[in-house]
């Protein structure tokens, strides 16, 4: 049905989309460097990802921000700053929070993984979903960073004197590298070995 | 023989996301091209896409460099205040172990925003002009796609919104200039987006 570059004899650039012969190893429109499956693509997928997942406990376990007012002063965790967010009533700001900084890294490093593992060993969902799973974590991934801006924004601006002071804790690095980390993991699978299941009659779509 | 061969290839274009290979006849203004099996956007022709992207970046250039010096949120608490600028927010874990990551922050909100304006610009203006385009053109696209994932002026305002969300219960909070000269520019950069075509662009570079 689908003809794909490579059943060509072709190989394709990711970035300007034009084909040359099998044997190129560079792109002459782009320049980009073209191979017609990216065969490291799962090791740089899991080195990333350990990384990630590595970089993520302590962002949990350390304090994201210390909060100075007049009379107190308080270290709060991811989880603890959105929960003490909610016993005041906001709801909203807890809950974009708790979707930003937990629910989206957790739900990445899972999608990731079995993505990774479908590539390898084939898996019950056909690659349309596989790949609709692929574009979802590419595009959502980098809305964790909205965590860090936060930490950022707040540090920078309560800085009222004896008032009220905020200052940034260990999380927040460790935290973003999480993010980073997450992000190129998700880069480096290279999406057409999600189609060539198909190619090669591997698994079948249930109809 | 040879000559046949590429002039061939020149009209084959490969889905950059699943490989899929089509034969691309005359594109019209107007047409925009899917690919079948994944859904991925090859190419849209739009009237006059090139003077819109260049208007937008220009205008998103000016929005964001004239931002970087006025604030974007104020707040007072007990007779304190303070006003912080958007390289304020960056620049707010300067100093100690953090400095790595105002370093990133920096780059995220500012520079890689910056940087990929000016580049679009660059590679652009020679193209619409109808003129040969610029040394290096090639190069500044490439690295301008690159760092697509890694422009996060988008996700900054949602934090500037979280935010200020977050610092009502401590202080009295104002919006500043600032902050909706950035969400211009998130609009502006949205527009850019959709009218965008990388395939059409690298077709014209190669000319």
């Amino acid at each position: 049905m689908t003809v794909t570059a490579r059943e060509k004899g072709l190989v394709a650039c990711r970035e300007c989309a034009r084909v040359w012969p099998a044997d190129h190893t560079h792109c002459s429109v782009c320049g980009n460097t073209i191979r017609s499956r990216d065969t490291q693509s799962l090791q740089k997928v899991w080195a990333w990802w350990i990384a990630g997942v590595l970089a993520y406990i302590p962002a949990n376990l350390y304090p994201m921000l210390k909060t100075r007012t007049l009379f107190q002063t308080s270290e709060d965790t991811i989880i603890a700053g959105a929960l003490e967010l909610a016993s005041h009533g906001s709801w909203s700001v807890a809950i974009i929070i708790l979707i930003a900084s937990v629910a989206i890294p957790l739900g990445k490093f899972f999608a990731i993984a079995y993505l990774a593992l479908a590539v390898r060993s084939g898996a019950t969902w056909p690659p349309g979903r596989q790949y609709i799973l692929y574009e979802v974590v590419e595009y959502i991934g980098r809305w964790s960073m909205i965590d860090v801006f936060v930490v950022a924004i707040l540090c920078s601006l309560v800085q009222l004197n004896v008032a009220a002071s905020i200052t940034p804790g260990i999380a927040a690095l460790t935290f973003a590298l999480s993010v980073i980390f997450t992000m190129l993991s998700a880069q480096s699978l290279d999406p057409r070995l999600i189609w060539d299941r198909i190619e090669t009659k591997d698994t079948k779509d249930p109809v | 023989m040879k000559d046949v061969a590429q002039l061939d290839l020149d009209t084959l274009i490969a889905c950059p996301k699943c490989d899929a290979l089509y034969r691309v006849g005359v594109v019209n203004k107007g047409d925009q091209g899917r690919c079948e099996r994944c859904h991925t956007r090859l190419f849209t022709r739009r009237r006059d896409a090139g003077l819109v992207i260049i208007a937008t970046a220009f205008a998103s250039t000016v929005l964001v460099i004239a931002a970087l010096f006025l604030p974007f949120i104020e707040i007072r608490r007990l007779g304190f205040s303070n006003a912080a600028t958007i390289v304020d927010a960056a620049l707010a874990f300067y100093g100690g172990p953090l400095f790595a990551l105002s370093l990133a922050v920096l780059a995220l909100i500012i520079a890689l925003p910056l940087a990929r304006l000016v580049l679009t610009i660059y590679t652009l203006t020679p193209l619409v002009l109808d003129r040969k385009p610029w040394p290096g053109a090639k190069r500044a696209f490439r690295f301008s796609e690159a760092m697509r994932p890694w422009s996060m002026a988008e996700i900054f305002v949602v934090g500037c919104a979280v935010s200020l969300i977050k610092l009502t219960d401590l202080a009295r909070v104002e919006i500043g200039p600032a902050f909706w000269m950035f969400v211009a520019v998130v609009v502006l950069m949205a527009v850019q987006n959709v009218v965008m075509c990388r395939w059409s662009v690298w077709k014209a570079l190669d000319r």
